[in-house]
């Protein structure tokens, strides 16, 4: 019965990325794909790895497909490029090889397969976490989790870079077009303390169970953008110095508390002993709301002209 | 217990059926309002009546926290499923009137499987 299902997903897996790739016009491809990420999500929770589901729908579905949807929604969106026949066999081609190499890396691991669940089983009391999957990437790898809060810091840069310099203080595009009616602001008032709530919800649990900064930060930045959406809120000036700190807040909050460690404790991304809970619950704090407020500017797009609006 | 038990295949089974009907009538129905009427029981009444299939079993066994949560998520579905078909009539239906949409192409396209 559950393999049964789980060949289900896997074809529905298989079909949506084809419909997402193969052919179509934008807007349907987006919308395949968008699907591809919520199949995906069931996908990894039949691999009972909720953690991954959750960022997998919010931010590689969610996020994504919202920010994949305003490119091929744009009035003056470039004609996309032909690809000819042989880019589209050489495009085949190496994803065939890459296709080919991780089924051969998954097929030839030894029996059993190398594994640091149990050192991560291990050490997880003297993190104070009930969740290995943040202790992994709070602690032992919180490196790796710094960086990834810099590259997205990075993406927001590159993503604003696209503005004129008349505009680079200004506010970016509407988000929805028209005047609507009160549909759009009712549904935002009811679902948007509830939403603020649920991702606040994530963040907290995460420490326990599945959860975290980029799941709870997703949720929130969605509701931000449901407000601004609305008309509940103003479209930020993204000049403010209030809102770029905001968005340092996170990567660089975690940058000092990894200094301290050097101070405090005996390395850098070190906790000091005795409060390294409350330190761990301020860095996730500071990475939420940075992830938060970036993700909410992603898709908001670059600062644009008052005028062409 | 039996009788428990058939109440959730009943009303699963009854839910299903909303779905499979919402379904057909998003990719057999011809123009977008009426298909977001087909959609909009689906997600009403057929996720009502599994929600309602499921709640007497986590009650039953004591998760009285997932039944609330159940009932929750119901409740957003509700509201958002019904808000956004608004949102999509209002649209569909001044596209009609201004002209600005092609409709057939439109229907061909959501038509797809």
């Amino acid at each position: 019965m559950s393999l049964a299902f789980d060949a289900l997903l896997c074809l529905l897996a298989l079909l949506a990325a084809l419909r997402a790739v193969a052919a179509g016009e934008g807007f349907s491809r987006v919308a395949a794909f968008m699907a591809y990420g919520l199949i995906l999500g069931l996908v990894w929770v039949r691999l009972a790895a909720v953690d991954v589901a959750l960022t997998e729908v919010a931010v590689g579905s969610g996020v994504t497909g919202l920010v994949l949807l305003r490119a091929v929604a744009r009035d003056d969106a470039p004609a996309p490029l032909a690809a000819g026949l042989a880019y589209r066999l050489l495009a085949g081609v190496v994803a065939l090889l890459v296709f080919a190499g991780l089924a051969a890396v998954v097929l030839l691991l030894p029996e059993p397969a190398p594994s640091l669940a149990p050192e991560v089983a291990r050490h997880l009391p003297a993190t104070d976490l009930g969740n290995p999957i943040t202790a992994v990437l709070i602690v032992f790898r919180a490196l790796d989790t710094l960086l990834e809060t810099v590259v997205l810091l990075l993406a927001l840069i590159g993503v604003w870079a696209l503005s004129p310099d008349r505009t680079w203080a200004g506010r970016p595009a509407v988000l929805l077009p028209a005047p609507w009616s009160g549909a759009l602001e009712f549904l935002a008032r009811l679902v948007v303390p509830v939403g603020v709530l649920v991702g606040l919800y994530m963040f907290w649990a995460g420490a326990d169970v599945p959860g975290g900064a980029f799941q709870g930060g997703a949720v929130l930045a969605a509701m931000a953008l449901m407000a601004i959406a609305a008309g509940l809120l103003p479209r930020p000036v993204l000049a403010r110095r209030r809102l770029r700190a905001l968005l340092l807040a996170g990567p660089f909050g975690f940058l000092l508390v990894g200094v301290l460690g050097w101070v405090f404790a005996d390395a850098f991304l070190a906790y000091p002993p005795g409060v390294e809970k409350a330190v761990i619950i301020l860095v996730e704090a500071a990475i939420t709301l940075s992830i938060a407020v970036t993700l909410a500017l992603l898709v908001l797009g670059p600062p644009v002209a008052e005028e062409t609006e | 217990m039996i009788a428990l038990h058939l109440l959730t295949g009943l009303c699963v089974l009854a839910g299903l059926v909303f779905f499979a009907a919402g379904t057909l009538g998003l990719l057999r129905l011809p123009d977008p309002l009426t298909r977001l009427h087909a959609l909009a029981k689906a997600d009403n009444i057929g996720l009502g009546l599994i929600a309602l299939g499921v709640l007497p079993q986590l009650v039953a066994s004591g998760a009285v926290l997932a039944a609330a949560k159940v009932v929750a998520i119901w409740l957003l579905l509700q509201l958002s499923s019904g808000a956004v078909a608004q949102l999509l009539a209002e649209v569909a239906f001044r596209d009609s009137e201004t002209g600005a949409d092609d409709p057939d192409g439109a229907a061909a396209e959501a038509g797809e499987p």
